[in-house]
C-alpha cells in the first residue's frame, strides 16, 4: 500500500499499462517534458521514450483521428485532452468515428483507445478549463464513460480503460488531483471491481446520494454531516457514467425509497435526469418521494468568483437530502 | 491618438509603392527587418516607404507605449502572485510584435485577439480595469468589443481566426473598406480552425490579416513539433502571399502590417504575417518553463528584446534624453498604479448575476433555477431569524 495523489495515481496507472503492454502510446499537447499541464505524466516521456510519450501538435482532432489510425494499427493509444473544454474540436472524431468503428465495421475493427480527459471546476480557472461535458459523450452509443474519484480507482480504471477494447473516456476530477489516498498498486486488475461496476462507499438507509467524480468527496462530507443530524445516507459512487451500473442504484433505492443525484454538470438533459428516469421505472413503487437533483445551474460555466454558486456544495446537497425527506427545505411550500 | 487614424494614417498621405508593387509585396522567406538588434536602422527599398512617416516623435510614442505595456504586464504579474488576479498571461517579449502591429490599425478595423494581446487591448483603448478583471475571475468579459472594435480574448487556440475570416466575408458583403486582423501564435497554426480559415480566406479574398506571432512555444511544446517548414511558408500553399518578420523589430512589425492592412482595404484579399519573437516568460502565471527550456536560449533572446532595441535606435538618433525617459516612466508608474488599484477595489459580482444573459430573452430553465436559488439563499437568512431548519 501506498500513499499516493490521485495525479501520481494515474501516472503510476499509465507506467504499468507502458510497462505491461508495448502496443501502448501516450499522446497529448504538454505530455513530454512538462509531464503536463497537471503533472499527470511526469517523468514518462524520459522513461519510455519520445516514440511512446508523444507530445502532439497543437490539434485535438489531430490527437483522437491519429489515435483511429494507430488503433487501425494494433496500439492501443491514450490520449490525453488538456482540458475538458478543448475537447470540441475533437467532438467529430470522437463520435463519428471512435464510437462508431466497431459497429460500422460489426467488430472487425476495434477502438482500443483511451481518452483522458481532466474535467470540473473547483480550481478558479479562465474559461473553457472547468466543464463537465460527460453527458454529451454518455448520449454517443459506442463509448464507455467512466469518472474516477479516489486515488485507488484513478490507478486500476486507468489500467482497465486501457485494457478495455471498447473506447473509454476517463475524466479525471482536477481539483481533487492533489488529494492523497492509500493505493494498492500490486492491485490484481482480474479480481478489482470492473470497470463498469459502481460502489457503494458509505452505507445508509435513509436516503441513496448518487455522485461520481469531484463530488463523491462532498458526497461523502454530506453524508458525514446528515448523520449528526440522525439521517442515514447511502453514497454510491457511480464510477461508469455509460454504461450505469443500475442493479446498485436500483438495490439502494428499494432500501432507502428515496434518491438524491448530484453533478457539477447543467441539470437539463443531463446524467441526473437519466438516472431518476431509470430508477423511476425501475422501482417507482419503492419510491417514498421524487427523486431530487442537485447539478450545476444550466448556464455556461461562470467567470470564477461566481462557480462557488454553481457548483453543488455540501450545504445544497443536504438541502436535496430534505427535500427527499420531506424536511423543511429551501422550496418547502413550493408545488413541485 | 494611439492608432493610425482613417484619413490621417499613412495610407492616405504617403505615397508608397504603386499598387501591383503593393499587391506582390512580400519577404519571400527573409526576415525583415528595419531595426537590428543593436539598434542600427537598415532601410530596405521597398518596406521604408510604409515607415516613413514614423518620425522622432512616433518613435518616443512607440517606445511609450511598450514600455507601458511592459510594465501592465509585470504588475498583472505581481498581482497574481499576491493573489488579486486568478491568472495571468504574460506577453514579455512580445511588446514589439503587439505595438507595432496594433499601432498600424485603423479606428474602425476590427481585431480578434487571442487571450496573449494585452498590449493590443490597451493600444485600442481597453481600460485597465477591463483589461484586468477577466483575469480576476470577475467577469466573462473585459471590454464592449463594439466600443474598440476588439473581440474579446479567445482562449480556445485558433478559433478566432474563422471568426475574423467571416467578419471579413462580412465587411466585403457591405462593400465596406474596413481590415480585419487575427492574432494566433505559432500553437495554434496546427489546429484545423486556422487551416480552414486560411482557406475560406483564400477562396473569398476575404479581407483579413493572419497575425501569427511565433514565439517559438506552445506551453512546453516548440515549434518545430508544429511545422516542418517555416510558418511563413504554409499560408502561400493557400494562396495566401505571406511575410517573415523581425518581430521584436517594431519598425518591420508596422511596415509588414500597413502593406498587409492595405492590400486588405484595397480590395487583395488576405495576407499572412510571421512575427518572429520570443516568449520571455511563462505561458501563463500557472507555467513553470525551466522544466522545458533551456536558460540559454532564454538570454540568447534577451540580448534581442524588442524594447531595448528601441532605446539603442533612440539613444543612437539622441532621442533618449532625461525629459522622454522620465515622462515615460512617471506615465508606466501611474498605468501600474491604476491598475493595481482599479484591480484591488472591482466589487465582487452577485450570487444571482450567475444567471444573467444566458440568452437575450426570457428563459423558463433559467428562470425557475434563478428562483430556486434565490430561495435556497434566502433560506440561510431565514433560519438565522427564525433558528429552525
Amino acid at each position: 500500500m501506498s500513499k499516493l495523489t490521485f495525479a501520481r495515481a494515474i501516472n503510476a496507472g499509465l507506467r504499468k499499462s507502458l510497462e505491461n503492454d508495448p502496443k501502448v502510446v501516450l499522446m497529448g499537447e504538454d505530455i513530454g517534458s512538462l509531464g503536463g499541464v497537471f503533472r499527470v505524466t511526469d517523468g514518462l516521456q524520459k522513461d519510455f521514450g519520445k516514440h511512446r510519450v508523444i507530445d502532439s501538435p497543437l490539434a485535438e482532432s489531430g490527437i483522437i483521428g491519429t489515435a483511429v489510425g494507430l488503433a487501425y494499427r494494433g496500439y492501443r493509444p491514450v490520449c490525453e485532452i488538456q482540458f475538458d473544454g478543448f475537447i470540441y474540436p475533437a467532438f467529430d472524431q470522437i463520435v463519428s468515428q471512435v464510437a462508431k468503428m466497431h459497429y460500422r465495421t460489426q467488430g472487425r475493427v476495434k477502438m482500443p483507445i483511451t481518452i483522458r480527459v481532466p474535467f470540473g471546476g473547483g480550481i478558479g480557472s479562465p474559461e473553457h478549463h472547468s466543464e463537465s461535458p460527460e453527458a454529451y459523450f454518455t448520449h454517443t452509443s459506442g463509448l464507455r464513460v467512466v469518472a474516477v474519484s479516489n486515488p485507488q480507482d484513478a490507478y486500476t480504471m486507468i489500467q482497465q480503460a486501457i485494457a478495455s477494447d471498447d473506447p473509454v473516456l476517463y475524466f479525471e476530477p482536477k481539483r481533487r488531483y492533489h488529494d492523497k489516498g492509500d493505493v494498492d498498486e500490486a492491485i490484481d486488475l482480474s479480481t478489482a471491481l470492473p470497470l463498469d461496476k459502481a460502489a457503494v462507499v458509505n452505507a445508509g438507509s435513509d436516503v441513496t446520494l448518487v455522485a461520481y467524480g469531484p463530488l463523491v468527496k462532498t458526497a461523502k462530507d454530506a453524508a458525514m454531516a446528515a448523520a449528526d443530524e440522525g439521517i442515514s445516507v447511502e453514497v454510491i459512487d457511480l464510477r461508469s457514467l455509460a454504461p450505469v451500473d443500475y442493479p446498485v442504484v436500483e438495490a439502494s433505492v428499494r432500501k432507502t425509497g428515496r434518491l438524491v443525484i448530484t453533478h457539477e454538470a447543467g441539470q437539463s438533459g443531463g446524467l441526473g435526469a437519466e438516472i431518476a428516469a431509470s430508477i423511476t421505472e425501475r422501482c417507482f413503487h419503492y419510491l417514498e418521494s421524487a427523486p431530487v437533483r442537485i447539478t450545476g445551474f444550466d448556464v455556461p460555466y461562470p467567470y470564477s468568483k461566481l462557480e462557488m454558486h454553481h457548483l453543488p456544495d455540501l450545504d445544497r446537497i443536504l438541502d436535496g437530502v430534505d427535500r427527499a425527506l420531506g424536511r423543511p427545505n429551501s422550496l418547502s411550500g413550493l408545488e413541485g | 491618438m494611439l492608432t493610425d487614424q482613417a484619413g490621417e494614417g499613412v495610407h492616405h498621405d504617403t505615397p508608397g509603392p504603386g499598387h501591383s508593387a503593393q499587391n506582390s509585396l512580400r519577404t519571400g522567406g527573409n526576415l525583415l527587418q528595419l531595426v537590428s538588434p543593436e539598434g542600427e536602422r537598415i532601410s530596405h527599398p521597398e518596406f521604408d516607404v510604409w515607415v516613413k512617416d514614423i518620425g522622432d516623435e512616433q518613435l518616443c510614442s512607440l517606445y511609450e507605449d511598450m514600455t507601458v505595456i511592459r510594465r501592465i504586464d509585470a504588475e498583472a504579474t505581481a498581482l497574481q502572485r499576491q493573489g488579486e488576479l486568478a491568472l495571468w498571461p504574460p506577453l514579455l517579449g512580445q511588446e514589439a510584435a503587439q505595438i507595432g502591429s496594433s499601432r498600424s490599425l485603423h479606428d474602425d478595423d476590427f481585431v480578434f485577439p487571442s487571450y496573449r494581446e494585452s498590449g493590443v487591448a490597451y493600444v485600442r483603448g481597453a481600460h485597465l480595469s477591463e483589461i484586468a478583471r477577466v483575469w480576476r475571475g470577475n467577469a466573462s468579459y473585459g471590454w464592449d468589443p463594439q466600443r474598440i472594435n476588439l473581440a474579446t480574448p479567445q482562449i480556445i487556440i485558433g478559433s478566432q481566426s474563422l471568426h475574423a475570416t467571416g467578419y471579413a466575408m462580412g465587411v466585403q458583403l457591405d462593400g465596406a473598406n474596413t481590415a480585419v486582423l487575427a492574432y494566433f501564435g505559432d500553437g495554434a497554426t496546427s489546429e484545423g480552425d486556422v487551416n480552414e480559415a486560411m482557406v475560406f480566406a483564400a477562396s473569398y479574398q476575404a479581407p483579413v490579416v493572419f497575425f501569427c506571432q511565433n514565439n517559438h512555444w506552445a506551453i512546453s511544446e516548440p515549434v518545430r513539433i508544429q511545422s516542418h517548414v517555416q510558418l511563413a511558408d504554409r499560408p502561400t500553399g493557400f494562396g495566401i502571399p505571406s511575410m517573415r518578420v523581425d518581430g521584436n523589430d517594431v519598425l518591420a512589425v508596422m511596415a509588414a502590417t500597413r502593406v498587409a492592412l492595405d492590400r486588405a482595404r484595397k480590395g487583395g484579399g488576405p495576407t499572412f504575417i510571421e512575427a518572429v519573437t520570443y516568449r520571455m516568460g511563462p505561458h501563463t502565471t500557472a507555467d513553470d518553463p525551466t522544466r522545458y527550456r533551456d536558460p540559454i536560449e532564454l538570454e540568447d533572446w534577451a540580448a534581442k528584446d524588442p524594447i531595448l532595441r528601441l532605446r539603442k535606435l533612440l539613444e543612437a538618433k539622441g532621442l533618449l534624453t532625461e525629459e522622454v525617459e522620465s515622462s515615460v516612466k512617471a506615465k508606466a508608474d501611474a498605468v501600474a498604479a491604476e491598475l493595481r488599484s482599479s484591480c484591488i477595489g472591482m466589487p465582487d459580482p452577485k450570487p444571482l448575476d450567475v444567471f444573467n444573459h444566458v440568452y437575450s430573452t426570457p428563459n423558463s430553465w433559467i428562470e425557475r433555477q434563478k428562483d430556486q436559488y434565490s430561495r435556497y439563499l434566502n433560506s440561510f437568512n431565514e433560519s438565522v431569524e427564525e433558528g429552525a431548519l
